[in-house]
Order: C-alpha cells, then sequence, then structure tokens
C-alpha cells in the first residue's frame, strides 16, 4: 500500500487562526521500514507441511517449527528480493492466526517461548529516524511501516495467542516479562496508526492478565508522558496509552492510592501543556473525569492545575480546556464547586472578554447549560461580582456582534438571579474604576521612588530622602 | 529633607532605621499582585526592591518571603530563579551568599524544566562565591537533598551541581558525592539516569585520576549498556571528556571496548551520535588508535543501513582525513575511506584536499573514478551543486594538469558561461581568471579566449554579454598583447549591438581593459568609440560612455 501524495488542506477549515497554512506542499512520503540487515544472500526458507494436512499428534510440533521459521524477517524495502519466501511466510503467518484462534491442545509448555521469541524478532526494533523534524501529525500523512504485510499478521497473531482459551499467565509470564513490555511500549512511537492500534490492543491484554505486571506498565507509561512533557514533546502514540489508561482507570479501587493520585497531578494535568495537545485531547479529559467520578474531591487540585496551566497564546487550545472544563463542571458536587469558584470564574470573566471570538463564544456557551446555571445562581453573591465588570465592558465594547448578544443574555441571567447586588454592582461599576486607576498610579509612583533610590545609591553620594 | 550617609551601600536607607516610606509590606503586596504581568515586573526588579531593603533586611525578610511562596505561575518562577543568580552583592557579599540557598533550592525541584534549569544555573553561578567552609556546610548538604529527593526533577537538577562542588570540599565529602552521583547514574527513572549521563564528562573533569579510573570507567560502561537508547547516547558525548583526561596506555583496556560497541549499537541513534562526534573521538584517542580501531569503524558509518547516520559520517569525512596522521593519511583515505563515500560531492572534497594526487592515485584511475562525479555534478539541476563544482575547478586543474584539464574538464568550464544562472555564469567568468593564472596566457590564448570571443555573435544577449565579462576578468591576466589584438576588436565591435544592455556593457569594459592598453590604442581606437556611445540614444549608454571617457582621461 503506497501513501498518496498529501491534498492541500481542505478550504473549509473555518478557524482562520489555525496556523497550518496553505503554502505547505509536502512531498510523498515514502515508506519508511524498521532496520534490517541485509544479509547479502537470498534467504531460502524449506517448506512444510500445513498443519491440517498432519495427525494430531504431529501438530504441536510442527507448530514450533512454523514459528521458527516466522522467526526470518525479509526487507520491504527492496521490494524484488525474496519474493517467493515472503509470500510463504506470508501464507505460514496465515495459518498460524487460525490455528490459533480454533484449536484446542495445540498449546505446550515449549511453545510460549517459541511464540514470544517470534513475535519479539519480527516486530522489535529501533524504530527508524522520522524525517520528522517537519512531520505535522495533523497535517501530514504519516509514514507507514513497510513490513506490514507480515507484521499485521504477526500482531494479529499474538493477540489470538493471549485470547486463546488455552493461554495461561503463569507458565507466559516467564516470557513476557518486564523486559519484553518494555520494548512494546517503546514500539508505540511508530508513525504507522495501525501498528500502534494493534500494539494499543496487546498491550491492554497482557495488562488484563499478568497481575505482576502492571505496576511496572504504569510506571513506565509515566515515563514516557513524563519524557514527553518535559524533554522531548514528541510521541506518537500518546492518544493509544491514554486509551488504555482510560479504562485502567475505571478499574481503579476506592480509596484510589497515592500512587494514581500523584498520577493524576503530575502526569495528567501536566499532559495540557503540551503543543500537540490537540491530537489526544478526547482521551486526556476523559481520563481526567473518569478520575473525578472515581473521587470527587480531586476536584479542587485538577481545576487549579487546568488553570495554571491555561493557555495564553494558543486559542485552539483554550477552546479544548473550556470545553473540557465544561464537563468537569457537568459532573461536579456543589460543594466542590464551592471551593473552586473563586479563581474558576475569574479565569472565565477573562476568557469571556477575549477579543478571539470564538473563546468568547464557548465561555459564554456555559450559560447554556443547566446545572451550571443552577450552580451560578447557588453562588451568585461570589461569582457576579467577579464576573460583572468584564461583561458589562464587553457589552459595550466587544467587536463581535454575536458575542455581544450572548453577553447580553448573561447580564439578563444575572439580573433575574440576584437584582440587588447586580443594581449595585452597577451603580459602583465607575467608582470602582476610577479607584483602581487611583491604585496604578500610586504603584507607578512607588516604583519611581525605588529607582530613584537606585541611582542615588549606584552614585554613592550621600542620599537625600524626600519627608 | 534628611540626609543620610550611606557608605557603599551596606546600610539602610534611614540611618536612624526609619523604613516607613519603604516597608516590606508594601513591597510584598507588589510581589502578591493577582496579575501575573505585575508580579513577574515586580520580580524582575527584585534588585531594585533589595536595594531599598538593605542587605539585612533583604536576608532576613525578602528571602525567606520568597522561599515560602513558590507556588507561583513559571514565567514569574524563571525570572525569579534568574534574579537570585546575581544577588550575592545584595544579600551582603560573599560571606552570606548562603542565604540564597534555600529559595534556589525550591526553585530547583519545580517542575517546570526551565525554571529547574535556570535554578541549577544560578546555584552553579552562586557555588563559586562559597567559601570552602560553606560549601561543606550549606551548599553539599542541599545537593545531597535534591539527591535524594522523591520526585524525579530535583534528582535531575541534582546532576548539574555535582561537579561545581567537588573541587573544593574534603576528601570525606568529595567520597559523599562519588556515592551519590554514582547512585544517580542507576536511577530508577529514565530522566535522571539522562540527566546524570549528559554530566558524567564534567564530573569526571574534576575528580582525580584514581577515581576517574575506578568510579567513572564503570559508570561510563553501565550508562552505555542502558536499556534506553537515549542514556547510551548521552554515555557516547561523554566518552570524548573521558578519554581526553586518561593516559594513552589505559584507553585501549578502559575506553575502547565501549566505544566499538558504540558504533555498532542495534539503534541508529547512538550510532548516529558516534559518527557526530568523530572528529572529537578521533583527537581524543590519538593516531594509533585512530588506525586500528576507528578507521574500520569509520568505514562502518560511512556504509550504515540508515541514512542519518551515513549522512552524519559524511560530514565528518573531511575532518577526519585532515586529522590522520600525515604519513598514513593518504594510503588511509585512497584504500578505506574513499571507496566507502558515494556522494560524489564528499568525494570530490576529499580528493581536493590531498596535496598531491598525483602520486597517490594516477591519473588514469582518477579520471575513472572522479570524472563521471564531476561531469554529473556539474550538470546538476541544482545551481548551488553546480557552483560548487565551479569553486574547485582551479584546484583540480592545478592537481590534475594541463593536459588533463584541456582533454576532459575545457568543455564544462566553457558550457558554464552560458549556464541559464546568473551567479554560474558569474563565477565561471571568475574560474576562468583563475584558471589563466595557473596556466599563463599563452595557454589562454590557444585553448580559451577563442571561444570566449566566439560568443560575441550568440543570439542571446547575456552571453555576448558574458564575452565583455570575461573580457574584462581576463585582459589582466592575459597581458597587453592578446587584449589589443585579439580582445580589443571585439569589444569595439560589439558597440553596435543592437540591445541598449550591451552596448553600454561596452563601455565599462572598455572602462576596465583601459588601463592594460597602450595609449596610442587608446586615442587612436578607442576614444572615437566611446563618443559615439557618448552620443546613443539610451541615457545609460551615454553615461557610462563618458564616465569611461573621464576615467579614462580621453577628453
Amino acid at each position: 500500500m503506497s501513501s498518496a501524495a498529501t491534498t492541500p488542506p481542505s478550504v473549509d477549515k473555518v478557524d482562520g487562526f489555525s496556523r497550518k497554512s496553505v503554502r505547505k506542499a509536502k512531498q510523498k512520503r515514502s515508506q519508511s521500514s524498521s532496520q534490517f540487515r541485509s544479509q547479502g544472500k537470498p534467504i531460502e526458507l524449506t517448506p512444510l507441511p500445513l498443519l491440517k494436512d498432519v495427525p494430531a499428534q504431529e501438530q504441536p510440533d510442527l507448530f514450533l517449527k512454523k514459528l521458527q521459521q516466522c522467526c526470518t524477517v525479509f526487507d520491504f524495502m527492496d521490494t524484488l528480493s525474496d519474493l517467493k519466501m515472503k509470500e510463504y511466510k506470508r501464507s505460514t503467518l496465515n495459518e498460524l492466526v487460525d490455528y490459533v484462534t480454533v484449536s484446542r491442545g495445540y498449546l505446550t509448555e515449549q511453545a510460549y517461548p517459541e511464540v514470544v521469541k517470534m513475535v519479539s524478532y519480527n516486530i522489535f526494533r529501533t524504530l527508524p529516524p522520522s524525517d520528522s523534524n517537519e512531520f505535522d501529525p495533523e497535517e501530514d500523512e504519516p509514514t507507514l511501516e513497510a513490513s506490514w504485510p507480515h507484521l499485521q499478521l504477526v500482531y494479529e497473531f499474538f493477540i489470538r495467542f493471549l485470547e486463546s482459551q488455552e493461554f495461561q499467565p503463569s507458565i507466559a509470564k516467564k516470557y513476557i516479562d518486564q523486559k519484553f513490555v518494555l520494548q512494546l511500549l517503546e514500539l508505540f512511537d511508530s508513525e504507522d496508526p495501525r501498528e500502534r492500534d494493534y500494539l494499543k490492543t496487546v498491550l491492554h491484554r497482557i495488562y488484563g492478565k499478568f497481575l505482576g505486571l502492571r505496576a511496572f506498565i504504569r510506571k513506565q507509561i509515566n515515563n514516557i508522558f513524563l519524557r514527553f512533557v518535559y524533554e522531548t514533546e514528541h510521541f506518537n502514540g500518546v492518544a493509544e496509552l491514554l486509551e488504555i489508561l482510560g479504562s485502567i482507570i475505571n478499574g481503579f479501587a476506592l480509596p484510589l492510592k497515592a500512587e494514581h493520585k500523584q498520577f493524576l497531578v503530575k502526569v495528567l494535568i501536566p499532559l495540557h501543556t503540551v503543543r500537540s495537545l490537540s491530537l489526544f485531547h478526547a482521551q486526556l479529559a476523559y481520563c481526567i473525569v473518569q478520575f473525578l467520578e472515581k473521587d470527587p474531591t480531586l476536584t479542587e487540585p485538577v481545576i487549579r492545575g487546568l488553570l495554571k496551566f491555561w493557555p495564553k497564546t494558543c486559542s485552539q487550545k483554550e477552546v479544548m480546556f473550556l470545553g473540557e472544563l465544561e464537563e468537569i463542571l457537568d459532573v461536579i458536587e456543589p460543594t466542590q464547586f464551592v471551593k473552586i469558584q473563586e479563581p474558576l470564574f475569574k479565569q472565565i470573566s477573562r476568557c469571556v472578554s477575549s477579543p478571539h471570538f470564538q473563546v468568547a463564544e464557548r465561555a459564554l456557551y456555559y450559560w447554556n447549560n443547566e446545572y451550571i446555571m443552577s450552580l451560578i445562581e447557588e453562588n451568585s453573591n461570589v461569582i457576579l461580582p467577579i464576573m460583572f465588570a468584564s461583561l458589562y465592558r464587553i457589552s459595550k465594547e466587544h467587536w463581535n456582534p454575536a458575542i455581544v448578544a450572548l453577553v447580553y443574555n448573561v447580564l439578563k441571567a444575572f439580573m433575574e438571579m440576584n437584582s440587588t447586588l447586580f443594581d449595585e454592582l452597577t451603580a459602583t461599576y465607575k467608582s470602582d474604576r476610577q479607584r483602581e486607576k487611583k491604585k496604578e498610579k500610586e504603584r507607578e509612583e512607588l516604583w519611581k521612588k525605588l529607582e530613584d533610590l537606585e541611582l542615588k545609591r549606584g552614585l554613592r553620594s550621600d542620599v537625600i530622602i524626600p519627608t | 529633607a534628611r540626609r543620610c550617609a550611606s557608605p557603599a551601600g551596606d546600610k539602610m536607607a534611614g540611618a536612624d532605621g526609619d523604613d516607613s516610606l519603604y516597608p516590606i509590606a508594601v513591597l510584598i503586596d507588589e510581589l502578591r499582585n493577582e496579575d501575573v504581568q505585575l508580579r513577574l515586573n515586580s520580580i524582575k526588579k527584585l534588585s531594585t526592591i533589595a536595594l531599598a531593603l538593605g542587605v539585612e533586611r533583604t536576608r532576613t525578610e525578602l528571602l525567606p518571603f520568597l522561599t515560602d511562596t513558590i507556588y507561583d505561575e513559571d514565567e514569574v518562577l524563571l525570572a525569579l530563579a534568574e534574579q537570585l543568580g546575581n544577588f550575592t552583592m545584595l544579600v551582603g557579599g560573599p560571606e552570606y551568599v548562603h542565604c540564597l540557598l534555600p529559595p534556589l533550592e525550591s526553585l530547583a525541584t519545580v517542575e517546570e524544566t526551565v525554571v529547574r534549569d535556570k535554578a541549577v544555573e544560578s546555584l552553579r553561578k552562586i557555588s563559586h562565591e562559597h567559601s570552602p567552609v560553606d560549601l561543606e556546610v550549606h551548599f553539599e548538604p542541599l545537593v545531597k537533598r535534591l539527591a535524594s529527593g522523591d520526585w524525579f526533577t530535583s534528582r535531575t537538577s541534582a546532576c548539574g551541581l555535582f561537579s561545581v562542588c567537588y573541587p573544593r570540599v574534603s576528601s570525606t565529602v568529595k567520597a559523599e558525592i562519588r556515592q551519590h552521583f554514582r547512585n544517580l547514574c542507576s536511577d530508577d527513572t529514565p530522566m535522571v539516569r539522562r540527566a546524570a549521563a549528559s554530566k558524567l564528562g564534567e564530573f569526571a573533569k574534576v575528580l582525580e585520576l584514581e577515581y576517574v579510573k575506578s568510579d567513572i570507567i564503570s559508570l561510563f560502561t553501565a550508562l552505555a549498556s542502558d536499556e534506553q537508547d537515549s542514556v547510551r547516547l548521552l554515555a557516547v558525548e561523554a566518552c570524548v571528556s573521558i578519554a581526553t583526561l586518561l593516559p594513552q596506555e589505559d584507553l585501549e583496556t578502559l575506553v575502547m571496548p565501549t566505544l566499538r560497541q558504540a558504533a555498532e549499537d542495534k539503534s541508529w541513534r547512538v550510532r548516529y551520535m558516534v559518527a557526530d562526534k568523530f572528529s572529537e573521538l578521533q583527537k581524543a584517542v590519538g593516531p594509533e588508535i585512530t588506525k586500528n580501531d576507528l578507521v574500520p569503524a569509520f568505514q562502518n558509518l560511512l556504509k550504515d543501513c540508515e541514512a542519518e547516520v551515513r549522512a552524519a559520517a559524511a560530514n565528518k569525512v573531511k575532518e577526519f582525513c585532515e586529522n590522520l596522521p600525515e604519513d598514513s593519511r593518504e594510503t588511509i583515505i585512497m584504500t578505506h575511506i574513499l571507496p566507502c563515500v558515494k556522494c560524489p560531492e564528499v568525494r570530490l572534497n576529499i580528493i581536493s584536499n590531498l596535496d598531491c594526487v598525483n602520486e597517490v592515485i594516477g591519473i588514469r584511475q582518477l579520471s575513472q573514478s572522479l570524472l563521471p562525479a564531476i561531469v554529473e555534478l556539474a550538470e546538476d539541476a541544482k545551481w548551488r551543486v553546480r557552483l560548487a563544482i565551479i569553486e574547485y575547478m582551479p584546484l583540480l586543474a592545478g592537481q590534475l594538469g594541463v593536459e588533463f584539464f584541456d582533454e576532459k574538464l575545457n568543455s564544462l568550464c566553457m558550457a558554464w558561461l552560458v549556464d541559464h544562472v546568473y551567479a554560474i555564469r558569474e563565477a565561471a567568468t571568475c574560474n576562468l581568471t583563475k584558471l589563466v593564472e595557473k596556466f599563463g596566457a599563452e595557454w589562454a590564448q590557444n585553448t580559451i579566449v577563442p571561444k570566449v570571443l566566439g560568443m560575441a555573435n550568440d543570439p542571446n544577449y547575456l552571453h555576448r554579454m558574458t564575452t565583455l565579462f570575461c573580457i574584462n576578468a581576463l585582459s589582466e591576466a592575459c597581458g597587453q598583447e592578446i587584449t589589443t589584438k585579439h580582445m580589443l576588436p571585439v569589444v569595439l565591435k560589439m558597440s553596435n549591438d543592437q540591445v541598449a544592455n550591451v552596448r553600454f556593457n561596452v563601455a565599462k569594459s572598455l572602462q576596465k581593459i583601459g588601463p592594460v592598453l597602450d595609449s596610442n590604442c587608446l586615442q587612436a581606437e578607442v576614444k572615437p568609440v566611446l563618443e559615439k556611445l557618448a552620443a546613443d540614444q539610451d541615457i545609460d549608454v551615454k553615461y557610462f560612455a563618458q564616465e569611461a571617457v573621464s576615467v579614462l582621461a580621453l577628453a
């Protein structure tokens, strides 16, 4: 399967602020492959009989031989070499997939190491360099794995093997160990989305069946994410790993262990800071909400974390954050709401007055959410003063008429909620602004005095302090 | 107004202790302002605040306040970390510099990488202001605490601090430091191991030689076999530093096995790093080991299955060859290196750096191996590639000799003169000048001048102009006779060209070659033509003709 030439980005992209410009004309991406050290001479495999053609007692042995044959790896970058043998391996792999799915009694103890060996030889490789200082996962086509015809079958086989009724983790754990899992996790950086999809299933099955490996897997995923956030900002498999984590979090027992809470605050929240957030935001938000449904007391640190990392220059991200926040507010408990309402609405107040209309709009849509409205109403005496100044100002100043209209509705809602406070704030609006200006002036004077002092000190002469 | 003496800025603002004008509360309010921008501005002016408070209050009030409120936006924390690095004088000088440690310690544990890094940078800065006693009493315990922190951020930061505190402490403390570093090299988290590996070289430099051999080597070997390739490749970097520290006889046993392993690592990233650091490695290990080990390793890198690795190696070819020991340089290059290099630009690069090619490989071999490459590059679609080859021509011509040149390369040089890219035509002209300088005026007269002059009749005016540019360049090198006899007539004839650009370039040419001609010729032949051009319809032609007349003093 060859990768098609990149089509130019669709012209119906509404968001004019998207930085993906039409200028980029990427060339066709050539297929990459895992590194293959060619021996130079053609590969010869002696064809074996089909499993269905031999008597039952010989099958386990033949099964092992076929596994060993499939350990031979072929060079798919050279499209013409070893065609016959490649086809033979492919059909053997196919056969093995079927065999594992339907057969009974074939899984002897000797088979386990051979299976793991065959899978390891085929899938474990250092991923090739991506051309990708320029690779933009949103726009460019990914580089596909050249040896996919074989690779896919190996993954398929492994998954059926793990899911087989005969599979015994107690035997397998000798071979599917920490080293194996570590190499598996590194493969999540593959650019080929099909491979990542298979890896997701494989890891999920392994996590399910090997209780002894669970802590290790979680720890290594932590390391991958931490490296992603703090060192490289590059890893292709974040979304897939988060999907797995979503179901893991779902299965956490209560009360939550300290390790899990730390993971939430120190790994998941910082993941929000990455530039490529849009690629995995849905999965990330799901994980966050799962956590909060398990333990509502985590709401405060989560929201404070989001507020700390609130996007300052990327409006696209701000809209995502607002979306996630709404999902959190949908499930928030009123007691938790009260704890964070002040910093929360300070941020929302800034968002509604954002000159970027999508951000303002998204924030104003909160007032369409019944549950959020009920919370606001209960706490209007705290929230209204925070929101008032921005709302008032935008109703007079915002460039976008749709936003102004929405703001009027919000002001109206507030007026109905708490008309006394509303009137009070309207009356004092002007004087509040003047007071602020005065404070500003005082601050400037203070700094000026301090700087004069510094200058004088610098001259090392007598210092005159004004009374 | 109250006057008060303020000797050297040590005392507070008021000699009688009256500080009602600058209560710390007010200043601290600024630092706690809701608006992050205002907080940031205040932090950036922290030195002003400290100055207003004076050194004692800075120590006793400002710094504790800062230490306790390290829960701010990363931007603010970054500014703070930077400020504190310059605070030594503001706390009262080196005697008190250790007061800066508590806030910096907190900053060194912050999640955000740039903040941590800046804090470590500031800590390194002020470590030099600490007395050895203070290092032992205050600084090293800080490093120890960081190195035993439970989140990876503090342990990573610790890695950057070992080498600055090691040199000046007692030997018991030194042993502790070494132990901590060892622990971090085998830390559970790859982030910490990476930080330790990246500081390995720096740390080795401050250690005593016996410890380099005992401690560093084993750490180096362990990190070079780490399960993560991102750690292994950092060990390669450290290799250079370590190799420079050890005496030659120890290199073979202590360093080379690991280096050989790295050059064949299954991860292309590690091999890439080896290729990238190759020249430094070469210098560090010395000529003997280079000959025996590095040359074969380099060959393999040049033939690596991963293109990135090959490219990195090819980049280092020139430097590698230049630094080979003189006696064996050319043999090594010709027999080992050159055959591995497929890319023609790199091959040319190597050849042009050989002093005397003829001695090492015969002309026949050269023409067989190089010529196709040269021709291919000379006609490459990308003009910058063509340009690069032109720049080699004079050198190659000198090395290959005039006969070889005439036979094989002359036509190329002429073809470049009519390239459709101006930069190529210009470079080609310059090339011809250099060739004339090398091979002499007579050669020029016989081989290239006729062809150049032939272009004067080309239907394309750009090519006709090239003739003029060539003449401009060649006249001096060719001398008066050739210029007068052969070139001048052509120039004068072109004064009747249809295209104005050609005509005004004739004026310019005459101005240029004028000094080479004798005065009779100037008066008899050049002057009339210039006068004619000075009356031309086109204003540019007029202008340049008039200028030529005045410069040549023909009026």
